[in-house]
């Protein structure tokens, strides 16, 4: 590998790592690139090519695991769950939720058991797989 | 059987960098630096626990083919090697102001949780460490999580 796509991983890193720490803000895809140090143009499609997915569709597994982790974690209510992970509606929430998980967050709730980990680690594993994929590898 | 754990492992892909960022600006300090011609042995340690060393080591030939050579230095550099580090601190707050200071790159702000407070950043190279202020319960940190959820 050349130095040059080293280089372009490292920068497409940051911006990822910038989409985990604002993960309740919408997706600023000019910030985005600007930290990564690409074309606003190149952007999504390096991301995807460095990281498999879009930004658009890693953004919203960040957002469904940390909904994940505080509808088990907290007695919060599920509008207020939504709206601190960064969803502007209860119906885009939900839906986008079932997609991830294959159960509403109604039901993730009532079935959850506590899990006593470091966040770090519910951040990486706990992230549902894919869209789609996760409901039947859960054989729901 | 065993009495510790005296020596743990680190991929960088420039020693000199790596040097330089576990030293002068994460605090850690040399252990070793030997050329012993096939390679040079660079190990870094929290400053007064010599002995319990993190090799800051380079993959290349011929430990590794080139092309193996390229996957890992693509996995570093994409952050895919995972949890690499973790280091405790008796004021976390200080170590996130003093890491700040020198422009570190954070993946995590400190936050609380029940086990502490910790703090997310990444090597120059993308490798992945986390430095906590564990949380005390009745006088003893929260070694075992589980454990003590437990209890």
């Amino acid at each position: 590998m050349s130095k040059a796509v080293e280089e372009l991983n490292r920068r497409m890193l940051r911006a990822r790592d910038a989409i985990d720490r604002a993960y309740s803000h919408p997706l600023d895809i000019p910030n985005l690139a600007e930290i990564a140090c690409v074309s606003e143009a190149h952007f999504i499609r390096t991301f995807r090519a460095t990281f498999g997915e879009t930004p658009h569709r890693y953004l919203q597994r960040r957002r469904v695991e940390r909904a994940m982790f505080k509808l088990t974690e907290t007695e919060r209510s599920i509008t207020d769950i939504c709206l601190d992970v960064g969803f502007n509606s209860l119906g885009s929430f939900s839906r986008t939720f079932r997609d991830v998980v294959g159960v509403t967050p109604t039901e993730y709730r009532e079935r959850a058991e506590v899990k006593a980990v470091p966040s770090c680690f519910t951040m990486a594993y706990m992230r549902p797989s894919s869209f789609g994929e996760a409901r039947s590898s859960n054989g729901t | 059987m065993y009495t510790g754990i005296n020596m743990s492992q680190i991929f960088v892909l420039d020693q000199d960098q790596a040097k330089d960022f576990y030293v002068n600006t994460l605090g850690l300090e040399v252990a070793n630096d030997l050329d012993l011609g096939f390679m040079r042995w660079l190990t870094v340690c929290v400053p007064g626990q010599k002995g319990r060393d993190i090799l800051l080591e380079k993959p290349g030939p011929p430990a590794m083919d080139a092309k193996t050579t390229e996957t890992v230095r693509e996995l570093v550099t994409k952050g895919a090697t995972g949890f690499t580090l973790g280091l405790t601190t008796d004021n976390i707050q200080k170590t996130f102001e003093t890491l700040k200071a020198r422009s570190v790159e954070f993946t995590q702000e400190p936050t609380t949780h029940f086990y502490g407070t910790d703090i997310g950043i990444r090597d120059p190279f993308g490798n992945n460490i986390r430095i906590v202020q564990l949380a005390e319960v009745m006088g003893t940190p929260h070694l075992d999580p589980p454990a003590m959820i437990k209890s």
